[in-house]
């Protein structure tokens, strides 16, 4: 039965580890600007972990095999160096590993987090609500209208709650069910939950952020690629929330130029 | 070596009468057995729930015969609704982590065997005892009672995140009188988690007999007692925030409610409240909260490992310290549950390095372990094969938090099935492991009679290879960006990941047939398994010098006196392999 | 294989009250650990602590969270209220010393001393009395539960302290009806724990008190 337990256990440390090894599971390509940092970081995690679960997983079917049930009556000894090789190992090896990925890992955090957007970011609004995403641009004069709660009105397309009647700035702010962005070109993505918590997630951005309803929250980003990708919520929100998603259509500068036209002129 | 207290006598009248005996014990023996089948009976509920889940995720539209008799509105026709597997979502995490998690190796183990391991007659409160059992039982009785209402179950998730878990009604199916259970049950569940810590806190620095000093209790004894201090601080924190929560929910408060929330087209009345607050005070509970998971596991393997391999650990102290560590750090890195969350980017920082440190006594335990298997002959039991087992699964379950903790990688793997992958294998398996091996092991103590050990083994093979099956693929899915606590996929690139979430399915559901055969073994064997000796095990600890099952009073009204460590095995010059705690033969220098 | 050796089974402690020639006999059914658990009751306090600590960071990031943060003016019963509990403390002691040097429970000492937990029991109670005028008096000047935040946090610390006073009055209850009790019956050990624990709910008083009055 050891030895039954040994060679299972390597059947499924190994099978673990193949669709791994094998790159069969891997995030779409990263179309961000500080996408890659993330990347390096997850693939050298992997080769950390993954040494270590394998070496842990063969090392304990190795001993098992060996020491389970002997038939030899052998005497019955310790590892050599006892308990403080195992310190000293743990410490040592676990200490500096951590260590390192701590404080690397933390460049890819501060890129972006710490770095402020620059001032020439398109500054777009997103607002999250059950079970939708919808997308503010502030039109011609570059500024928001402010948000009334009470007056959003879903039947008629206020999703915001924008008072246009009084108030001139809100005149030209246009809305999205899609995030339409030029291609790199910063944007500014200023979040906005109407009701519960949310959350935006873009797999090829490698951006996910929460939306907390009450907090002002944003992120910033760089799309390089066009294309179409899914945006989805990631922060339980209700029975919708399996269906809650919108596309971030990354266009060339002068399809985005026309798309704003286009969207102005339907006003 | 300084003396343990001598154990002040007490008179401990005998129970009499069936309500006295089997229902309102105060014999801790007895609140050890009904927080066990308590155990039981939430995680067969549990799991069933896992398996409906499952099946729903795979067959989105199959009928599921009966189904629509336990919830009309929530599976009409038999078929579940989006709502209603959110549902099932929030009750399995509750049942499992709650009355599952913290019941079983914790509250049920501990309490049958901590006093006896320790040379005790009973606990040192045991009507705070019998009472923390009954609000235990009646925190589940209030929880399931949210099955039966229309209104369902609530669908926020174990974790009940506010505003959802704090708006009333307007947020959604089961958030009206669902959502109140949920918040009594779980107040109800820490006055008796706090009750029972209190008491196995008291009893472990009190009542050990004459010459039990700390370093000489067993490690699953440590293992409980760090557990209880970390219980008591965790649940006292949890206490108030589910206060807070019914209040925002029936008082008209506003502690987690920030203004101008519009849900279901109602402008709610609440304004300047945090939602980052529920955050905090939640997760502040709720990562001490693994680890009162996870850490009795720890002990009841260590113990029984030992106990198979017929000689003591490289260093029973570097597990107790590694235990005590764990236990001191549990209380930096709740942060890290809320990298994403909006809080402050800094703090995430400040919470991941904690984090990464918890791998430096997590990883000294398991090279203990592995390193204590080199030169010992293991012998192979259901017991033991689980107490294995667990090591893998550890290291499975454990390797994955190097992701998760650090922030930047959580940015493209939080609210993934990576995460969900990750606390089932440590939680889910690893820690549900120790339960089974604490079983086999010292169910003949319990009971009187041995478990089948053939049973038991196919037992562990199934379920050994069966869990592997179901929670490894997760970690793929996570990678690709599977979101979690969706109850279908209908995103552009799950399609493609649907084959291997059938797979997934099907082992779920084979793994969860397998259990059967534990349930029978369990109740076969308390009627006509082998009768138990009084030391089926060669074991050296007090519970191996009663008999079995144990009288009332454990010791026979006498009070043991405690000469050794408890792992005196392959001892040189003793008679046998192994010499007894309580036995006056001398010891290993 | 166990070649156990046991100790004999030692006598029962002395009952409170003196250990020599005493008409106080021991309490008859003494399930549980009787003198040999003093930890508990602080671990108890710790885990009470506990709780008021995380009130008291709910508190602080819900002034922080919003702009609407405000300021209550406390009644002024509560100064009497707190005058009320620190003296009950007072006169627990004096009934702690009474009653600890007697021999008997039927002496004139322990009749004083019963008398002294009596007016403990009694300011326990015009505390909660005043507590509740407190209430009162709050909600005529509009302030309810809900009414603002600090309203919210001053009903929800007081109510908590007040549940744990109303738990420690049932404690000193059971402590005076068993000293008064003909045999008097009551575990050295109990009487510590009830008194330790209505110390603690001064002490905690003092502190929600003190943040009552700085942060609403």
């Amino acid at each position: 039965m050891g030895k039954l337990f040994a060679v299972v256990l390597v059947i499924i440390a190994l099978a673990s580890a193949y669709p791994i090894a094998t790159h069969m599971y891997v995030m779409p390509e990263d179309i961000s600007t500080h996408g890659h940092q993330i990347d390096e970081q997850l693939s050298d995690t992997m080769a950390e972990a993954g040494t270590s679960f394998l070496l842990a997983q063969l090392v304990l079917a190795f001993f098992v095999w060996k020491f389970a049930e002997r038939k030899d009556g052998g005497k019955l000894t310790n590892f050599p160096g006892g308990a403080k090789v195992m310190v000293a190992a743990a410490f040592i090896l676990v200490g500096t590993e951590v260590l390192a990925l701590g404080v690397f890992g933390q460049r890819a955090w501060a890129n972006v987090y710490f770095t402020p957007p620059r001032p020439d970011a398109l500054q777009i609004q997103a607002q999250a609500g059950q079970f939708a995403f919808y997308f503010r641009y502030p039109g011609a004069d570059g500024k928001f209208g402010a948000l009334y709660p009470d007056k959003i009105d879903e039947g008629n397309q206020n999703y915001f709650g924008l008072d246009p009647a009084n108030e001139i700035e809100s005149r030209d702010d246009i809305v999205s069910a899609e995030l339409a962005i030029p291609v790199n070109r910063e944007i500014y993505l200023m979040m906005h939950a109407k009701d519960v918590g949310h959350s935006f997630y873009v797999r090829e951005l490698r951006i996910q952020q929460d939306f907390v309803p009450g907090l002002d929250l944003s992120v910033h980003f760089t799309a390089t690629k066009t294309g179409r990708y899914e945006i989805v919520c990631t922060q339980l929100c209700g029975l919708g929330h399996y269906n809650m998603k919108a596309y971030l259509n990354v266009m060339a500068q002068d399809d985005f130029e026309k798309w704003m036209k286009q969207k102005a002129s339907e006003l | 070596m300084e003396e343990a207290p001598a154990q002040q006598a007490h008179v401990h009248a005998p129970p009499e009468g069936f309500l006295r005996k089997y229902v309102f014990s105060l014999d801790h023996k007895v609140i050890g057995k009904q927080y066990y089948a308590l155990g039981l009976l939430a995680v067969c509920m549990g799991m069933v729930l896992s398996w409906l889940m499952r099946f729903h995720l795979v067959w989105p539209r199959t009928r599921i015969p009966g189904l629509e008799l336990l919830s009309k509105a929530g599976a009409p026709g038999g078929v579940i609704t989006p709502e209603y597997y959110l549902s099932l979502l929030t009750m399995h995490g509750t049942l499992m982590v709650f009355f599952v998690l913290t019941n079983a190796p914790f509250a049920a183990f501990g309490n049958y065997f901590l006093p006896i391991q320790i040379g005790a007659e009973d606990m040192a409160f045991p009507r705070f005892n019998m009472m923390s059992f009954w609000a235990t039982l009646v925190a589940f009785l209030v929880l399931i009672l949210a099955f039966v209402i229309p209104d369902g179950p609530p669908i926020s998730g174990w974790t009940s995140y506010a505003p959802l878990s704090a708006v009333g009604k307007d947020a959604g199916p089961g958030m009206g009188w669902g959502m109140n259970l949920w918040g009594i049950s779980i107040a109800i569940f820490c006055i008796g988690s706090l009750l029972g810590a209190l008491n196995f806190i008291a009893t472990t620095l009190d009542l050990r007999a004459k010459g039990m000093t700390l370093m000489r209790m067993p490690i699953c004894t440590w293992a409980w007692f760090i557990t209880s201090c970390i219980a008591l601080l965790a649940f006292a924190v949890l206490l108030p925030a589910c206060i807070l929560l019914i209040l925002d929910r029936t008082a008209g408060t506003s502690f987690f409610i920030p203004s101008g929330l519009v849900v279901s087209d109602r402008l709610q009345p609440h304004s300047g409240g945090s939602p980052l607050l529920w955050q905090h005070l939640f997760w502040f509970f709720g990562h001490p909260e693994v680890y009162i998971a996870i850490l009795p596991s720890m002990g009841i393997v260590s113990h029984i490992l030992i106990n198979s391999m017929r000689k003591p650990l490289l260093s029973a102290r570097v597990i107790i310290y590694s235990m005590m560590s764990i236990g001191f750090l549990s209380w930096m890195v709740w942060g890290h549950h809320m990298f994403v969350s909006g809080m402050n980017p800094f703090s995430s920082l400040l919470f991941s390095f904690p984090t990464l440190t918890i791998t430096i006594p997590a990883t000294m335990m398991t090279l203990i372990w592995l390193g204590s298997l080199y030169g010992a002959n293991i012998r192979i039991s259901a017991a033991s094969l689980f107490a294995l087992g667990f090591i893998s699964m550890f290291v499975s379950g454990g390797v994955s938090g190097f992701f998760l903790a650090q922030p930047s990688i959580d940015i493209v793997l939080h609210a993934t099935y990576f995460v969900v992958g990750h606390f089932h294998m440590v939680m889910g398996v690893a820690s549900i492991f120790g339960v089974f091996a604490g079983t086999y092991f010292w169910f003949g103590k319990m009971t009187g009679r041995m478990m089948n050990e053939t049973l038991g083994q196919l037992h562990f093979w199934l379920t050994f290879v069966g869990t592997y099956c179901i929670f490894m693929p997760f970690h793929y899915l996570g990678l690709v960006g599977n979101v979690r606590r969706y109850s279908a996929f209908v995103n552009d690139f799950t399609g493609p990941l649907m084959p291997l979430h059938k797979f997934i399915t099907i082992a779920a559901l084979g793994t969860g047939a397998a259990q059967l055969i534990f349930i029978f073994n369990l109740i076969y064997s308390r009627y006509k398994g082998a009768p138990a000796p009084e030391n089926p095990w060669n074991g050296t600890t007090l519970e191996w010098s009663i008999p079995s099952p144990p009288p009332w009073n454990n010791f026979g009204g006498k009070h043991p006196v405690i000469y050794h460590d408890p792992y005196q095995y392959n001892v040189k010059g003793s008679k046998g392999d192994y010499i007894m705690q309580d036995s006056p033969e001398p010891s290993a220098g | 294989m166990s070649s156990t050796i046991y100790e004999p089974v030692r006598t029962p402690p002395p009952a409170l009250g003196g250990s020599k020639a005493s008409s106080v006999r021991v309490a008859k059914v003494l399930y549980g650990a009787g003198e040999a658990s003093r930890s508990g009751i602080w671990v108890g306090i710790f885990a009470i602590t506990m709780s008021f600590a995380a009130l008291t960071s709910a508190l602080f990031v819900r002034q922080g969270s919003a702009a609407d943060w405000t300021h209550i003016t406390l009644p002024s019963i509560l100064y009497a209220n707190t005058l009320a509990l620190l003296v009950s403390s007072a006169t627990l002691e004096m009934a702690r010393r009474a009653i600890a040097a007697v021999a008997t429970m039927e002496s004139r000492a322990a009749r004083r001393g019963l008398g002294w937990l009596l007016a403990t029991l009694a300011l326990g109670f015009v505390f909660v009395a005043g507590q509740y005028e407190a209430w009162r008096q709050l909600a005529t000047q509009g302030l309810y539960l809900a009414t603002n935040p600090n309203s919210s946090f001053y009903y929800v610390l007081t109510a908590m302290h007040g549940l744990h006073v109303l738990a420690g009055l049932a404690a000193l209850l059971f402590v005076i009806s068993r000293l008064a009790a003909k045999p008097a019956a009551l575990r050295p050990s109990m009487f510590e724990a009830a008194a330790t624990y209505w110390h603690f709910m001064g002490v905690l008083w003092l502190y929600v008190l003190f943040v009552l009055r700085t942060k609403l």
